[in-house]
């Protein structure tokens, strides 16, 4: 589309942004990770992951980004299946379904969770209200895994929505046609057709749960502490910026390694020149 | 010619069939009877409604009104997957994320088939279009042509008792259109399925059928065989879409007898009221030009195309711009007379029942 000199042109301002604030800091960040407070090199700071209920933290962060992405995935799929077939019908809807929950203030919208679900929060309310036994929500896995779901939901619809339009319907009749039913339809048809789609969502929501520390912080009470509260503190409470690049530089492996298995998953990788 | 037809068995019957899509009308009052094994071509400008009547007779569609009865039981209700019936797709609509023998053989997997049976049977629906050996190949580093031909071998694979081809051949280059036309109509001699093929050609329905339906505005204006539908066009419509043609007001003044431009013609047609308005079509191969004559019907040639076996020639006589076929050209401003044998003179009764006149002016 370009010619080569006015691609460099229009490359360069990106270039020189990536080189000052992402490549740059990212040497900065593995450099603290890998030396001691002398500057000499050191895997003490990395192997303090093994110590101090780090690796509690970690496990935990993994587990219930884990959890976020799949309940994402499973609320995602039906809910683009059904925008697409919609898709004819109206398509402000749907846009305004994606990008509506995108105009709230994530951390207005957590915190307004925090007052849901408190013990004296609106559900344990209703509860007492009806006699009911009140139930302890705040401050637990769950309620974190909620908050994770509630605010990376629509980083999985939207590239889900978007492969998954993508299909010419045709194709979906052809299965039909051929004797497939709307379960083998999906199986064989649209799962691996949208494959791409769900690869970009898990990778969407997996990376922003696995680092938050917002919604650990207003959910979890400060008592389910995730790998991102932990770098948190390093950085603003103990000040030790060796110990918290060290942390982040692990979480970074955690990220390359959940984008290498994506990817390796995705079959129609090869096509994308075609 | 509608005789040798009777012998075959009835395979699909459309009874009464109407479809509309919001207040837009796309099917009225559709009644066809399918054979089993016939090539049967559903032909018409866009808009007319075959691809629709298709996606009914497919199960894609379901009718507003009628019934689609498949060996004498009624289908209506019953989902394409359901049916024995498998549709070709206009844009092929092959697996992409599938390779050749995978596309293949899906139908016989969902069917539940041995690995044995599906093996074989893939081996035989790819040398059905000579693909042989293209088993591993990536679809989508095919050609249009092989493509289709996947596509064709997909749903032939399934044994299926009818094949739809809608519109299959529109994304091909001539040259390999005409090669698969003789594709098609081989795969049906050679197996026995039934085709209900679909195309706004009239070249390519003409060359390829046993049957031809055309149909115009949702309705069915004729169904015939090729040469019945090309030499006896039963109204206006049907002589223009199909071929060239010059169609003409006339008055049929008694049997035998046709009055164009104020003249008497002798021609072959009885059965009309007399003095009844008709319309007059004249194919334009049908027309010999010779020299003026002093009582001959005489024009002026306006127009001389070129088309390497033969050469368009506009006359116009009277008021009317004819347009003739011949293989000998002619000069522009040349005076020459027009003759027509009476046998080649069509009379076609003008529309008149109100449905008609919808479908004709809508």
């Amino acid at each position: 589309m370009f010619n080569k000199g006015l691609r460099n042109i229009l490359l360069t301002p990106f270039l020189i942004w990536a080189g000052l604030f992402i490549f740059i800091p990212l040497i900065f960040i593995v450099w603290y990770g890998v030396t001691d407070y002398g500057g000499n090199f050191s895997l003490v700071n990395m192997g303090l992951i093994f110590k101090h209920g780090y690796l509690d933290a970690l496990e935990l962060s993994v587990a219930l980004a884990l959890i976020s992405t799949i309940i994402c995935l499973l609320l995602a799929y039906p809910l683009s299946l059904i925008l697409t077939e919609r898709q004819r019908d109206n398509t402000t809807i749907i846009s305004l379904l994606f990008i509506l929950p995108l105009w709230m203030n994530s951390l207005l919208s957590t915190m307004a969770w925090q007052t849901i679900l408190e013990s004296n929060g609106i559900i344990n309310q209703i509860l007492r209200l009806f006699s009911l036994p009140t139930m302890q929500m705040i401050n637990t896995p769950g309620a974190i895994v909620l908050g994770m779901v509630y605010n990376f939901l629509p980083y999985m619809v939207l590239p889900l929505y978007i492969s998954l339009a993508k299909i010419d319907h045709h194709i979906l009749e052809a299965a039909q046609d051929l004797g497939a039913n709307s379960w083998q339809t999906f199986w064989r048809v649209i799962l691996p057709l949208s494959l791409p789609g769900a690869v970009s969502g898990i990778t969407m929501v997996f990376i922003p749960a696995l680092t938050t520390f917002v919604i650990s912080a207003l959910l979890g009470g400060g008592k389910l502490l995730l790998i991102g509260n932990i770098i948190e503190q390093e950085f603003t409470f103990q000040y030790d910026w060796h110990v918290g690049c060290a942390l982040s530089v692990i979480l970074m492996i955690f990220i390359v390694l959940n984008m290498l298995l994506t990817t390796a998953f995705d079959p129609l990788k090869e096509e994308e020149d075609f | 010619m509608k005789g040798c037809w009777e012998m075959k068995r009835e395979l699909i019957h459309l009874e009464n069939v109407a479809k509309s899509f919001g207040n837009l009308l796309v099917l009225d009052e559709i009644d066809l009877t399918i054979y089993e094994s016939e090539f049967i071509t559903l032909l018409g400008p866009s808009g007319c409604g075959k691809t629709t009547m298709l996606r009914i007779i497919g199960g894609f569609e379901m009718p507003d009104m009628g019934r689609v009865l498949f060996d004498g039981k009624d289908i209506t209700n019953l989902p394409p997957n359901r049916r024995p019936i498998n549709t070709v797709f206009q844009k092929y609509s092959l697996f992409s994320h599938m390779n050749v023998e995978e596309n293949i053989s899906f139908g016989p997997k969902i069917a539940g088939k041995s690995a044995d049976y599906i093996r074989d049977k893939v081996k035989y629906a790819l040398k059905l279009v000579n693909l042989d050996g293209y088993e591993k190949h990536d679809v989508t580093k095919l050609s249009g042509g092989q493509q289709q031909r996947i596509a064709i071998a997909r749903a032939v694979v399934n044994e299926p008792k009818v094949l739809l081809p809608d519109e299959p051949l529109s994304a091909l280059d001539l040259k390999l259109r005409r090669a698969m036309r003789r594709e098609l109509v081989r795969i049906n001699k050679e197996t026995g399925i039934t085709f209900i093929f679909v195309t706004h050609d009239q070249e390519e329905a003409l060359s390829m059928s046993d049957r031809v339906v055309v149909m115009n505005q949702g309705y069915i204006q004729q169904v015939g065989t090729p040469e019945n539908v090309y030499n006896e066009p039963e109204n206006a419509f049907v002589a223009d879409f199909i071929g060239d043609s010059n169609i003409i007001d006339g008055v049929m003044v008694r049997d035998k007898v046709v009055k164009i431009f104020g003249r008497e013609y002798p021609c072959v047609d009885i059965g009309f009221p007399e003095n009844c308005p008709v319309d007059v079509q004249i194919r334009p191969e049908d027309i010999k030009l010779a020299a003026p004559q002093e009582e001959g019907f005489n024009g002026i040639v306006t127009r001389v195309v070129f088309w390497g076996m033969s050469y368009d020639i506009n006359v116009e006589a009277d008021g009317f711009e004819w347009l003739v076929q011949s293989t000998t050209g002619r000069t522009v401003g040349e005076r020459v007379s027009l003759r027509v044998a009476p046998e080649n003179i069509q009379i076609m009764s003008k529309p008149q029942s109100e449905d008609e006149e919808v479908a004709q002016d809508v």
